[in-house]
């Protein structure tokens, strides 16, 4: 029993490692880019501050804070200290265009409605397409289920942010069934109160549907491919010359199993999920973290672009160390055995 | 009167399996019976089709492969005509399976006890009959496993305490036939010895039949009380194991008996003189005809049939049936 | 039957796709006035030739511009002709890096394994965590100005990790296969194994992660364009989208300035992705069976 608990421990350990190191390497990335970029744009960069500073109040002040964040007459490591320092505390230093609001306020707006877009879009897409993909491997299922494989493929080419363009028109323009900017409806500010929830609902739902559709044929595929595989194992076989139900083999000898993978595969996804989020949000004007990278990019903040991004990199890194840490709860093999 | 004789407690009849379009079945019209009480052996050599007649048994054959004829009588009830709910219902109460050692036949996601439950109440009431864990107990008991078992997932066993869960798995419901597919196969000597033993152990105690496939005629010598022996699709002789390690009648029965490694002397194997015929090539006399010793003119030309040589004793070979 | 039985249906179907959409960019140039492609070459939103204007303030289509025309004077088909291959080329660029690198890492951490092989496996799981869109972004916003070719190599960066994990995976699993342990005694260098035992048969996995990986980049890219991070002389699809939603076309109705690079695109991934499963299906002959006879 002590080499189970000493695997899972390892296992622990591994996560946590990898956690740390993609933590580290994005956010060197991000200290490297602006430093490598051709043409000091750094250099660049505060000299246009200064000339935008005219119409800003305490112009002095932000620069100075700029100055101060990126450190640039300090040794190049202890720039990098300072900015790893900086960055892990969400000291994320002043916005240029929403002057003089810091990064993190920005991020502390945005935040939640990329949480919610996104965690919502990617669990239901996940939770519907792998019980697709599920009954379409199973040799039990109808026929009928079949045609739904076409129609999956279909919509695993179209990228999120395109289908987002198409249900604007449709929906919005077309139909006028639901809104096609923003998060809330302006009378209905952040509440607790129902009118706010119904109409946060009311928008998110074009947005979430564009991530939903197109990824989850992605899951439907996958799901599909193990189910074919665990149908043919050994222990289907048994279970099945057993006489249990046809609900409980598809559910706990077939399904329980052909999850594993997907499961990895989800922890693998989540960062190509949150970057097409960034698009998705950009078409709906929906204010989360990615349309405010996009107002960075605009006005060309590159705090606030710095910022969203360090801040995206450590979300997707949590939202992965979530999904490894919940994948010994499926599987008993990486488990403590002594639980 | 009903004598263990002629009540056995299944009865193949003429069972012939095929394989998509092949043109010979896996299995050719095989004919046995498993008596009360009793281990029968089917042995061959693999793709002989032993383990397709046994899947064919449990209702288990995957496509390409279908019985085309014959009957498998259960207590006198074709488990081949019933419909799939009906069969799902009885299977494991009347029939039950204790796989390959080689497989992973347990799921790695459930622990034991889970798996034995699932057996148990696929086919009862639970709820009526109280809880499972000291049923559960009591079979892991009899295999000579630990209550501690029950609580732990089969990656946590080894390859001979997951084998020993298989067999109390199914024994769970206390079925009057136990199929065994080459329950030893893939595990080391010593651990063969126990699961050959827990095998023998629990027929004794529960008094239910079984059919053994394998092709070590060593364990069969062990466990079985008569042996029916395959040969590319066909059953060639079947008789009591006794009779047959005295005086096998079919030259086929002979080479298997001559190459079973006993303890201390290695023999080399005698079979290995070519291969039995694939399942695309039709053969007009017997098929072992090619690799047999003792071929006359008349083997190549007309299939023997299986034919009484001896009380409880049918062989089918031209060479052996000659006075 | 005299066709292979590698080729399957979706094979062919995508790269007929494909086929069509390279033929469009290399041919059309022929065929149509390219330079209408350019700012203010053509009359304003017209709509694509047999549609309606949206509404009144529109001109009635005309038959010179078959597809339409947008808001800044440039021919639809012309956008089309122009913009495809480059998105192509865009795609082609960094998958084909990419998978250069990514098989040279897989090979070399499945055959090596040891501390070089543990390193290889951790960046590539690193790096496929990092949320590459999103630093590609930030890239693009401090070059500003940027050449095809550079993106495409900027794109490189990140398209590797996907193609050393298979790669990886599948040496793995080569590895102890009987024909390389034979290699293996017979003395052959490491170098040899690789190429002349290991590569063929990863031919397969390398041509459905190529495609794959075309898809992906030139989706990558698309978005870089869209959010305005492109190379801003060179027509691309992205760069039309872009300049579409800049443009409000979703809200004036002007479906076709959208719908028809949208289209084209989704064209392409269509087409690359029947060619990637079907070439997953070539290489894992299980795929395939349960297709056909599954009860």
């Amino acid at each position: 029993m002590s080499t189970m608990r000493g695997s899972s421990l390892a296992y622990l350990i591994r996560r946590l490692a990898m956690f740390a190191l993609t933590i580290w390497l994005g956010l060197t990335l991000m200290f490297l880019i602006p430093r490598m970029a051709p043409g000091d744009p750094i250099a660049a960069m505060v000299a246009r501050i200064s000339s935008q500073a005219g119409r800003v109040e305490n112009s002095e002040q932000m620069i100075q804070a700029w100055r101060t964040r990126f450190g640039l007459d300090a040794p190049l490591y202890q720039q990098y200290g300072r900015y790893l320092w900086n960055s892990l505390h969400f000291d994320l230093g002043y916005s240029m265009a929403y002057f003089p609001m810091k990064v993190e306020d920005l991020v502390r707006a945005g935040m939640p409605w990329t949480l919610a877009l996104l965690s919502i879009a990617t669990v239901l897409s996940f939770l519907v397409g792998s019980t697709l993909g599920a009954l379409m491997g199973w040799p039990a299922s109808p026929r009928a289920l079949r045609l739904v494989l076409p129609a999956a493929l279909c919509f695993t080419s179209i990228p999120p942010f395109m289908l987002g363009i198409l249900l604007i028109y449709v929906f919005a323009f077309g139909l006028r069934w639901f809104p096609f900017a923003g998060a809330y409806a302006h009378e209905f500010p952040p509440g607790r109160n129902l009118d706010f929830v119904f109409s946060a609902v009311h928008h998110g739902i074009l947005p979430a549907t564009a991530i939903v559709v197109t990824t989850m044929g992605f899951w439907a595929l996958g799901m599909r491919a193990m189910m074919v595989t665990t149908s043919g194992e050994d222990y289907m076989i048994l279970a099945q010359a057993k006489g249990l139900r046809p609900r409980r083999l598809f559910w706990m000898y077939g399904v329980r199993n052909a999850i594993l993978p997907q499961v990895t595969s989800l922890a693998l996804s989540i960062g190509g999920i949150a970057g097409g989020s960034v698009l998705v949000e950009y078409i709906f004007t929906y204010p989360g973290m990615g349309y405010l990278l996009y107002q960075g990019i605009v006005n060309n903040d590159y705090a606030l672009i710095q910022g969203m991004t360090s801040i995206l990199i450590i979300g997707v890194a949590t939202a992965v160390l979530i999904v490894d840490l919940a994948y010994p709860l499926l599987d008993p093999r990486i488990r403590r055995g002594d639980l | 009167m009903n004598t263990p004789l002629d009540n056995p407690v299944l009865r193949v009849e003429d069972l012939e399996v095929r394989y998509g379009n092949l043109a010979v079945p896996a299995v050719n019209r095989v004919n046995f019976e498993v008596r009360r009480g009793e281990i029968l052996g089917l042995v061959g050599e693999s793709g002989c089709g032993k383990s397709t007649a046994a899947m064919s048994i449990l209702r288990l054959l995957h496509p390409p492969g279908r019985v085309t004829h014959g009957r498998v009588l259960l207590d006198g009830i074709d488990l081949l005509a019933m419909g799939t709910r009906e069969h799902r219902a009885l299977c494991w109460k009347t029939i039950s399976l204790v796989p390959q050692g080689a497989m992973n036949a347990l799921n790695p996601v459930l622990r034991v006890e889970n798996q034995i439950a699932d057996a148990i109440a696929a086919h009862e009431d639970t709820r009526s009959k109280g809880p499972l864990t000291p049923r559960i107990n009591e079979l892991l008991a009899l295999v000579g496993l630990p209550s501690r078992v029950r609580r732990l997932y089969p990656h946590e066993l080894s390859g001979g305490m997951r084998q020993r869960v298989c067999i109390a798995m199914a024994v769970a419901l206390r079925p009057p036939l136990v199929i065994a597919d080459e329950p030893t196969s893939a595990l080391d000597v010593v651990v063969q010895r126990v699961v050959a033993q827990s095998l023998l152990d629990i027929k004794n105690r529960l008094g239910n039949s079984m059919l053994l496939i394998g092709h070590d005629m060593g364990l069969m010598a062990q466990l079985a009380d008569r042996v029916a022996i395959m040969y590319a699709g066909r059953l060639v002789e079947i008789a009591p194991v006794a009779d047959v390690f005295r005086a096998p009648r079919h030259p086929y029965t002979r080479q298997l008996i001559e190459s079973t490694p006993t303890i201390g002397q290695r023999r080399p194997l005698a079979v290995n003189e070519g291969g039995p015929p694939g399942l695309g090539t039709r053969t007009a006399g017997c098929p072992f005809a090619p690799r047999c010793p003792h071929a006359m003119p008349r083997c190549a030309n007309e299939p023997p049939a299986m034919a009484q040589c001896g009380e409880d004793w049918q062989a089918a070979c031209h060479w052996s049936a000659q006075p | 039957m005299s066709v292979p039985s590698w080729i399957n249906a979706k094979l062919v179907a995508g790269s007929t796709v494909i086929l069509f959409v390279v033929m469009l960019g290399l041919l059309g140039p022929w065929i149509w006035d390219t330079t209408q492609a350019r700012v203010a070459s053509c009359p304003l939103n017209l709509p694509p030739y047999g549609f309606s204007p949206p509404n009144l303030t529109f001109q009635p289509a005309q038959l010179a511009h078959p597809l339409g025309t947008e808001s800044s004077g440039r021919d639809m088909l012309a956008v089309l002709i122009t913009g495809t291959p480059n998105s192509l080329l865009v795609g082609t660029i960094a998958a084909g890096i990419g998978i250069v690198i990514g098989t040279l890492l897989g090979l070399t951490a499945g055959f090596m394994g040891g501390w070089v092989g543990t390193l290889i496996r951790v960046m590539s799981d690193a790096i496929i965590t990092i949320p590459s869109l999103v630093v590609l972004i930030v890239i693009s916003s401090y070059v500003r100005e940027i050449s095809l070719t550079s993106m495409g190599l900027l794109l490189a960066l990140f398209a590797w990790p996907g193609t050393t994990r298979t790669v990886y995976a599948q040496t793995l699993s080569l590895r102890e296969r009987g024909y390389v342990q034979m290699a293996r005694l017979s003395g052959a260098s490491t170098l040899s194994i690789m190429v002349f035992e290991l590569l063929p048969n990863l031919m397969p996995y390398l041509a459905a992660c190529f495609t794959a990986s075309v898809s992906g980049n030139i989706l990558a890219a698309t978005g870089l364009e869209a959010l305005g991070l492109g190379p801003s002389r060179i027509p691309t699809l992205g760069m039309a989208i872009s300049n579409a939603v800049r443009g409000a076309a979703i809200l004036r109705g002007m479906w076709w300035w959208w719908g028809l690079p949208i289209a084209m695109l989704i064209l392409i991934f269509s087409g690359l992705f029947l060619i990637t499963i079907g070439l997953d299906e070539v290489a894992n002959p299980r795929l395939r069976r349960s297709e056909g006879n599954a009860r």
